[in-house]
């Protein structure tokens, strides 16, 4: 299983809502359809106001993100129960999303599909970091790296959660477990 | 134990739970509709075969309601990936948009967005749809694949919104692992004085305890003052317990709570039996606080999220373009009988909507006449731009030909809903003020962010 993730970072405020994650007009389209799983994808992140988000997550016209790694501030991925918004995210090549907290739901989604691993991190690195920048993630050590100064910030531990995102998402975890039959 | 905990006891064939625990319990009812249903749908096949069966036929409720009256070819097509399914697996509670079980639903705008366009099965929105259509008893566990669904909680009930994966693994095992959530307590004394609405109760409390106050907790709303809230006013509070984070919100059970529930049971012939939870002596809250009815005024939550409060009164330099009435939590009759008290014999000076939850509502203000005029009528005299097509239309934008959703940028709207931040009600760079149906339709008139109670008519 990967547990170290580098990569450039994208960086948002407080409360990102499932609204700004995934726009509300693009939840005509159906996640376990292949090809519109990757069109939602494509829209990951487009909610946020330009406004406020002048360099935007994906770029026009792109399927995926450049940034794997998105840092964020309290409550991450509130709002709506829709679980487009974590798998836009993964569709997207998001690996994982560090936040000082996220939203109930968000995050339970984020285990049961296992598209990417919600983190908590301890204080404000939205305030710290800046949109670009290098980092490295690590879920084993419990610590992300800046690369331009070498500081180190520790993470939350994901504990329980994780060999579920491991294995790809609740059904997975519960077939590699002996919860449920291998074969459907 | 809390009443939360009563209920997860009971689901989990436990004597006792308590907060912080991991359990397994067994699902009462399952809620899906057309913006997570065919997800949900997909899930579930890919996980349990082509030709599984969902765990029970009685207790899987589909209600097409989000993105109906539009023309998108994607949004049609999941009303009928919905009505596939039923089919299929024969599920009795289906509530479908048009009438034949092998027709396909389109949306013809030809026909304008006013007039009705849906069969006689049609339930509108999906949490004011489930109780008055008898799927929502005290005691019970019901999961939704909405995150409103913890409107249902004001009938002594745990219910909580989940995502599509875990609704698939619901939908093939009755099953779901949660976790217990430590409760809150809010005692409400006292009654609400004219002019002030429960939208207001609940703006307060996520106002004082922050949009994440609530983040993995229940939510109990006890004490004196429940007595004299109406089954529509407990609504309105549990509806928004997740604009606080919180996992669900419940009342306790009293005569009202059994009269709405049996009525509406008996009415749609569906399953009768229920056992309510009472609270104990011995609960344990990890907050608590005492609500004054009395003392509350009219409350507004600002863009961009539900937990900018102030009151109405401070925010006259808002100026607004228009205004919204509708939604789960706030398109229900009581709160458009509200609405008219305001603007009856006045009219609105900026673009207001008018959309009622379900066909029903639409029925009853459509009937109910205040002298000679339906409350249809009187709103259509005030100006209001009603709409007979019930559900979530521009409540969170959908698609861009939605009825009321704000295509422009720059556009302030107050708004009876539930859902404020960035986007929510259309183009991303739109404003949202969460309010009451009464300070909604006393800022419709004035232009400007007002105290209705400077509108109410003697
Ligand atoms: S009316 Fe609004 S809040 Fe209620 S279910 Fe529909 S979209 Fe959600």
């Amino acid at each position: 299983m990967q547990s170290k993730f580098n990569g450039p970072v994208y960086v948002v405020r407080d409360n990102i809502d499932t609204d700004q994650i995934i726009s509300a007009k693009y939840l005509n389209l159906v996640p376990t359809i292949e090809e519109e799983y990757e069109k939602l994808g494509s829209h990951a992140m487009n909610g946020l106001p330009e406004s406020l988000y002048a360099e935007r997550f994906v770029k026009p016209g792109a399927m995926d993100s450049e940034f794997p790694i998105i840092i964020a501030g309290r409550n991450f991925g509130c709002g709506s129960s829709r679980e487009h918004a974590p798998i836009a995210l993964g569709a997207a090549n998001t690996q994982t999303v560090i936040a000082e907290s996220f939203a109930r739901i968000f995050f339970r989604n984020c285990v049961a599909t296992g598209e990417v691993y919600p983190v908590e991190c301890q204080g404000r690195l939205c305030d710290i970091l800046k949109t670009g920048e290098i980092v490295t993630v690590d879920i084993d050590t419990n610590t992300l790296t800046q690369a331009a100064t070498g500081r180190v910030f520790p993470l939350n531990q994901l504990g329980e959660v994780r060999p579920v995102i491991d294995a790809g998402g609740i059904f997975e975890y519960a077939r590699q477990t002996g919860m449920m039959p291998k074969v459907a | 134990m809390t009443l939360t905990e009563k209920i997860l006891a009971r689901a989990s064939g436990k004597a006792r739970v308590s907060a912080g625990e991991n359990i397994w319990v067994n699902a009462d009812v399952l809620m899906t509709h057309d913006v997570c249903g065919p997800g949900t749908i997909g899930v579930f096949k890919r996980e349990f075969g082509k030709n599984a069966k969902v765990w029970n036929r009685n207790s899987v409720v589909i209600i097409p309601d989000h993105y109906i009256f539009t023309e998108d070819s994607l949004s049609n097509r999941n009303v009928d990936i919905l009505r596939d399914f039923a089919r299929e697996q024969e599920l009795p509670y289906f509530y479908d948009v048009i009438d034949d079980p092998n027709g396909h639903w389109k949306f013809d705008a030809s026909k304008g967005l006013m007039k009705k366009q849906y069969g006689s099965n049609y339930a509108g929105v999906c949490h004011t749809a489930l109780p008055q259509k008898g799927h929502t008893r005290p005691g019970e566990i019901l999961f939704g694949t909405d995150s409103h669904t913890c409107m249902a909680g004001a009938f002594n009930q745990f219910a909580t919104g989940i995502g599509n994966t875990d609704a698939g693994f619901v939908m093939g095992t009755g099953k779901l692992l949660i976790k217990v959530p430590a409760t809150m307590r809010f005692r409400l004394e006292g009654k609400l004085q004219p002019g002030v609405m429960a939208k207001d109760i609940i703006l307060q409390v996520i106002g004082e305890i922050g949009f994440d106050g609530a983040t993995y907790r229940a939510m109990q709303f006890d004490g004196p003052g429940v007595a004299s809230l109406s089954i529509d006013d407990r609504m309105t509070i549990a509806n928004m317990a997740i604009e606080a984070g919180g996992k669900n919100g419940i009342f306790q059970f009293d005569a009202r709570t059994a009269e709405y529930v049996d009525a509406r049971v008996k009415k749609n012939g569906t399953k009768s039996t229920y056992e309510p939870v009472e609270p104990d002596a011995d609960q344990t809250f990890v907050y608590e606080t005492v609500i004054d009815l009395d003392k509350l005024e009219p409350t507004v939550a600002c863009h961009p999220d539900p937990g900018q409060r102030k009151k109405a009164k401070e925010l006259n330099h808002i100026r607004l373009d228009r205004a919204y009435i509708g939604s789960c939590t706030g398109g229900k009759t009581s709160d458009f009988v509200e609405f008219a008290q305001v603007l009856r014999g006045k009219r609105v000076t900026i673009d207001t909507f008018g959309v009622p939850a379900t066909p029903e509502i639409v029925h009853d203000l459509q009937t109910t006449r205040w002298g000679d005029r339906t409350i249809w009528q009187i709103l259509e005299d005030a100006g209001v731009r009603m709409t007979e097509n019930a559900g979530c239309s521009a409540c969170l934008g959908g698609p861009v030909d939605t009825f009321g959703r704000m295509n422009q940028a720059g556009l302030k709207c107050i708004s009876a809903t539930n859902r404020n931040f960035p986007g929510r009600m259309g183009h991303k760079e739109s404003q949202v003020f969460l309010a009451s149906p009464a300070t909604v339709a006393a800022s419709a008139i004035a232009g400007k962010i007002v105290d209705p109670r400077e509108y109410l008519s003697n």
